[in-house]
């Protein structure tokens, strides 16, 4: 007990780092799996980057659609970034948190156009923005947000 | 009012342009959502709180833009774009710009 008591500050760090670890891979799983099985749902949904260019009296009406999300590291993956930053290379959990925002991002846009009755989204941009300044920093928000927008095209009856 | 980030309003023909139109907001979390962002961050996922605290704030600038628009006289916005940026600490500003236009 008394070892536990002395250093209290480490084994605090420690129960947060099994936390993170545990807890944050867990989420990500489930994310993921989200993101795929919602993916395959939305499969009819065309989503293009390009203007595209319609026939008169095909559309009936477009709109902007936006889809937005912001996710947070957590603990354990934080701190090998940290430690990533030391070696330089790849730093892995940055990349899976920013492809799952991204995906994520796109998916609430494409739900949206699909509620608005639209037959396809076309003009997609996307756009990243760190929340908190500097992500490593401790006591900062180290999250990212996506945003995915385009205009929705609802077309008329054939 | 038609809002689009394509050049033209697809299925409609753009009879007059205004030039651009802007608008932004500035906002901050306040501090109980900034506690519990804290508390997310140790376990990581998405931060529900600041999810919809940035979408409210983007259609607010989106409001504003197209209230600027209106008075000018378009019933459109083409060309839309938005941007974030984190000036201070803990507050964000939400902008977006486009093009005020009339079409048929």
């Amino acid at each position: 007990m008394e070892i536990i008591l002395h250093n209290l500050d480490l084994f605090i760090f420690l129960f947060l780092l099994c936390l993170g670890y545990g807890a944050g891979t867990l989420a990500e799983k489930r994310h993921y799996k989200l993101i795929h099985k919602r993916e395959e749902e939305l499969l009819k949904m065309p989503v293009v980057t390009a203007e595209g260019s319609f026939p008169a009296g095909r559309v009936r009406n477009a709109k902007l659609v936006t889809g937005s999300v912001v996710v947070s590291i957590d603990y354990f993956k934080r701190l090998l970034a940290i430690l990533r930053n030391i070696f330089g290379g790849r730093v892995k959990s940055y990349e899976s948190l920013i492809d799952r925002a991204r995906r994520e991002a796109i998916l609430r846009m494409k739900e949206e156009a699909r509620r608005q009755g639209a037959g396809m989204v076309v003009n997609m941009r996307l756009e990243t923005a760190a929340i908190g300044r500097n992500a490593n920093r401790k006591k900062q928000i180290g999250s990212v947000e996506a945003i995915a927008y385009g205009t929705a095209i609802v077309f008329n009856p054939k | 009012m038609i809002l689009t980030n394509v050049g033209t309003v697809p299925g409609k023909k753009i009879v007059e342009h205004f030039g651009i139109v802007q608008g932004s907001t500035v906002r901050a979390k306040h501090i109980g959502r900034d506690f519990m962002a804290g508390l997310k961050n140790l376990v990581g996922g998405e931060l529900k709180g600041y999810t919809e605290l940035l979408q409210d704030s983007r259609e607010e600038a989106m409001k504003r833009m197209a209230e600027q628009a209106r008075k000018m006289g378009a019933n459109a916005v083409v060309n839309i774009r938005f941007a974030t940026s984190s000036i201070a600490q803990g507050a964000a500003e939400l902008f977006a710009y486009g093009t005020a236009v009339r079409v048929e």
